[in-house]
């Protein structure tokens, strides 16, 4: 059900719903928020945050009671996905921040989800136990053993019922497979392979096998000096199981295809945009890095997030993208500040929502930004604690770029650069929407009218 | 991006102008007394006990030291500054000099340039400095943005974290901004010019700081290959005599002022002046090589040191795109009909102002 997209930014208003994080003026680093997803029903919502934590949010059933709230999001499991390592043979630390969460399709009562820090990728079940065995015969309801000698009668233990207990073991951890920082982790849409993506190489696994993976993508140089690409952000095709793009930091995506050849670096498909010669700058090629790329649901386009715009291209075309929209285009005269105090590396990411008619994006300021591609029309909104009443209704934001500044607007120079949104995610069918701003976690619904 | 204020002081530096007009021939700045805040205004910590190193403000002005006393240390408070990192230097083309970096520069906005309360006169009186203070230019030529663009990407490539490996993507992104400046800076002549001055260099010897030395020793210990440049471009070996084998880029004329014990560099004359960039390719190597615990082994990994070669790295650079004529520093802006010629020719005016103001002449 997706109510009202036609007509997306007249029918709806976003409202503050829920936030999750603490409120302190220090921020202890490790609950810094880095990574957000929502499962495939949009039933729960994971975060993953630089401590090497995943916490599980769960959507209450909805009340006939209490209509109005559309199913707040709770609490369901929290757990420590991966632990600060040291590589010996570097003398480097490996941190265990979480960089992506992918969650797979469900096919029993557990939930599965595959989380993944700089080098390792692991596989956790999240299972619901809510009864439990009694009856024991050899042992008593402590667990203390019995002694043989007195047991008279055999008995058939039975489930009684017991608290809610939420438990998240790991199934699978796919290591030692990366030299280089993993940025992307994609599931396949076989349900049966994923991969996992670093900075030169990309590996496809198998969920079952964990000691081995195929390489499928290697763009490390046969001599080192001579690097001037790295690859990006990685996705598999929605439908197509044979199917996938990645995206590189000289802004190019290639689409590749798995039937070729085993090792895909030839692509099937380039996609660049040419350059315009107006804008070049000496930072032009690092704000055409891409820093993230989304397949549409219906695997028709592709989205692409570098550091000013968001593009979507058509598969079929390679050209251009059919459509581009500024994110922020005032820091393109902000640019050397932006690259003096490395905000200019920030890797935003890029959101679609479910009927793939309105695509979101992540600000400073904790400002981001939702465009309309049908309408062409755009919104800038805030994640902060002053709008943060219940239902209360965001209020669209305004930067202004120069001149007079009117009264609701903010001027460039006043935007808070540390407070950048750069996760965010959108439920798969309904106008919820889950925005990280550092430690905290926003979530806006529409209004209910 | 904002400015640091406190007390790092064991050395005030005034400013000197370098000149550009013929109104402002003649006229130094001084610091003493002054109360206003500027960015442009320097404490720094001496490093050595003779500190005579003079401050080229990312290529906009230079500075030189002043003997501290007690009255303009109690007048610190007006001061801006910023905190020094002894470990790193960068060469200063333009003055001969190993200059401290400092590896954030709070102290004034790259975007404008612009120092509140201070203008600067000029011929064609676009801009006022009033008193005796000297300003910073609200725009700074091209090749002096360019210049402070290599040199802030050469200090970010080797600020690397040490205990965690470092952003490859980041990594590879500056280093080609720095290939892509290079390149132009070669196309210009501009590399070539700022390596042609020759005078007043004797007094660089012994600025050449004792960990610089060491580091190169260390470095022969090692066995260092240093790779030799080839030259950066054939377009300019014409006018240098030099040995391209050693200095990268244009200038094959320009070689390190120093006395090292077999210098890596094999650098034959050390009167020469030797290229910004290369100093900072030099550190680049330390860096790299540095086994001290902690460090990172090199930049890219478990790989090869000599990335930053500048010869592979010329192998790999894109052609020369020339600026676009946008307004505002971002785009660091030039006349679109600027030749090779006229862009040394107004470089070669001010360094000899410069080096003019150095020799007291």
């Amino acid at each position: 059900m997706i109510p009202g997209f036609e007509n997306f930014m007249q029918d709806v208003l976003w409202c503050f719903s829920q936030v999750k994080g603490t409120i302190d003026i220090g921020v202890t680093e490790a609950d810094i928020i880095s990574t957000v997803e929502f499962n495939h029903t949009g039933e729960l919502l994971a975060t993953g945050d630089k401590g090497g934590r995943v916490v599980i949010f769960q959507r209450e059933q909805e009340s006939k009671n209490q209509p109005h709230r559309r199913g707040e999001y709770n609490v369901y499991s929290t757990f420590q996905s991966h632990e600060p390592e040291f590589d010996y043979l570097k003398s480097l630390e490996i941190e265990e921040k979480i960089n992506k969460i992918r969650w797979l399709p469900q096919q029993n009562a557990a939930y599965f989800l595959l989380s993944t820090n700089d080098k390792t990728v692991k596989l956790w079940k999240v299972s619901e136990r809510d009864k439990r065995p009694e009856g024991y015969n050899l042992k008593d309801e402590d667990g203390r053993l019995r002694d043989p000698s007195m047991i008279t009668t055999l008995r058939v233990p039975v489930l009684r019922p017991m608290d809610l207990m939420v438990e998240a073991t790991p199934r699978r951890v796919f290591a030692n497979a990366h030299t280089y920082h993993i940025n992307s982790i994609s599931v396949n849409s076989d349900y049966e392979t994923y991969m996992s993506a670093d900075d030169l190489r990309i590996n496809l696994w198998n969920f079952e096998i964990t000691n081995q993976s195929f390489n499928i993508v290697d763009i490390k140089p046969a001599n080192m000096e001579e690097l001037t690409e790295v690859i990006t952000a990685a996705e598999f095709h929605p439908h197509h199981c044979n199917t996938f793009v990645y995206s590189s930091s000289k802004g190019t995506i290639r689409l590749c295809d798995m039937r070729t050849s085993a090792l895909c670096d030839r692509h099937a498909k380039f996609f660049e945009e040419p350059e315009d010669p107006s804008n070049r700058s000496f930072f032009s090629e690092i704000i055409s890095s891409i820093s993230d790329v989304k397949f549409s649901h219906s695997g028709r386009y592709i989205m692409t997030r570098d550091y000013l715009t968001v593009k979507v291209w058509d598969l079929n075309m390679e050209n251009r993208p059919i459509e581009t929209y500024q994110v922020h285009d005032y820091l393109r005269s902000k640019l050397c500040s932006l690259y003096e105090n490395d905000c200019i590396f920030d890797k935003f990411e890029c959101v679609w929502n479910g009927s793939d008619s309105v695509i979101m994006t992540g600000s400073y300021n904790n400002f981001f930004r939702m465009f309309d591609r049908n309408t062409k029309r755009d919104v800038t909104l805030e994640a902060s604690r002053e709008n943060s009443k219940p239902r209360a209704i965001l209020k669209p934001r305004k930067v202004c770029v120069g001149g007079k500044r009117r009264k609701d607007e903010i001027s460039v120079d006043s935007l808070d650069f540390s407070k950048k949104i750069l996760h965010t995610a959108w439920h798969p069918s309904e106008n919820i929407i889950a925005v990280a701003a550092t430690n905290n976690l926003y979530i806006f619904q529409d209004k209910v009218n | 991006m904002g400015e640091e204020e406190g007390l790092h002081q064991a050395q005030l530096l005034r400013l000197i102008m370098p000149v550009e007009t013929q109104e402002e021939r003649g006229e130094t700045a001084s610091l003493l007394g002054e109360k206003q805040p500027l960015r442009c205004s320097l404490l720094c910590e001496a490093v050595a006990p003779d500190f005579h190193q003079v401050w080229n403000l990312m290529g906009t002005r230079s500075w030189e030291p002043l003997p501290l006393s007690d009255a303009t240390l109690r007048s610190h408070d007006s001061w801006t500054c910023s905190p020094l990192v002894p470990e790193y230097r960068l060469w200063d083309p333009v003055h001969m000099f190993l200059t401290p970096v400092v590896p954030h520069w709070p102290f004034y906005n790259l975007d404008t340039m612009f120092v509140r309360g201070l203008k600067r006169k000029c011929f064609d009186g676009e801009e006022d400095i009033e008193g005796t203070l000297a300003g910073i230019k609200a725009i700074p030529s091209y090749n002096l943005q360019r210049q402070s663009l290599l040199d802030m990407s050469l200090v970010k490539l080797q600020l690397c974290h040490m205990l965690v490996e470092p952003n490859l993507c980041r990594s590879v992104l500056i280093a080609n901004t720095v290939r892509q400046i290079q390149e132009e800076m070669t196309q210009d002549g501009t590399w070539q010019m700022i390596n042609t001055q020759s005078t007043g260099q004797a007094s660089v010897d012994r600025l050449v700081s004792t960990d610089i030395l060491c580091r190169s020793s260390r470095e022969q210990a090692e066995g260092k290959h240093v790779p030799g440049y080839s030259t950066f471009s054939k377009d300019f070996e014409g006018d240098q005599a030099q040995d391209s084998s050693e200095t990268m880029s244009t200038a094959s004329s320009v070689q390190a002022p120093r006395n090292l014990p077999s210098n890596v560099w094999e650098m034959e004359n050390p009167q020469e002046n030797k290229g910004n960039f290369q100093k900072s390719l030099d550190q680049i190597f330390e860096t790299l090589e540095n086994k001290t615990p902690n460090s990172v082994e090199d930049l890219f990994s478990e790989v090869d040191n000599s990335y930053y070669d500048l010869d592979t790295m010329l192998t790999g650079m894109m052609s020369n795109t020339k600026m676009g004529h946008c307004d505002g520093l971002e785009s660091f802006s030039s006349p679109t009909t600027t030749t090779s010629s006229s862009n040394c020719k107004s470089d070669l005016n001010e360094l000899d102002h410069i080096v003019e103001i150095l020799v007291e002449s």
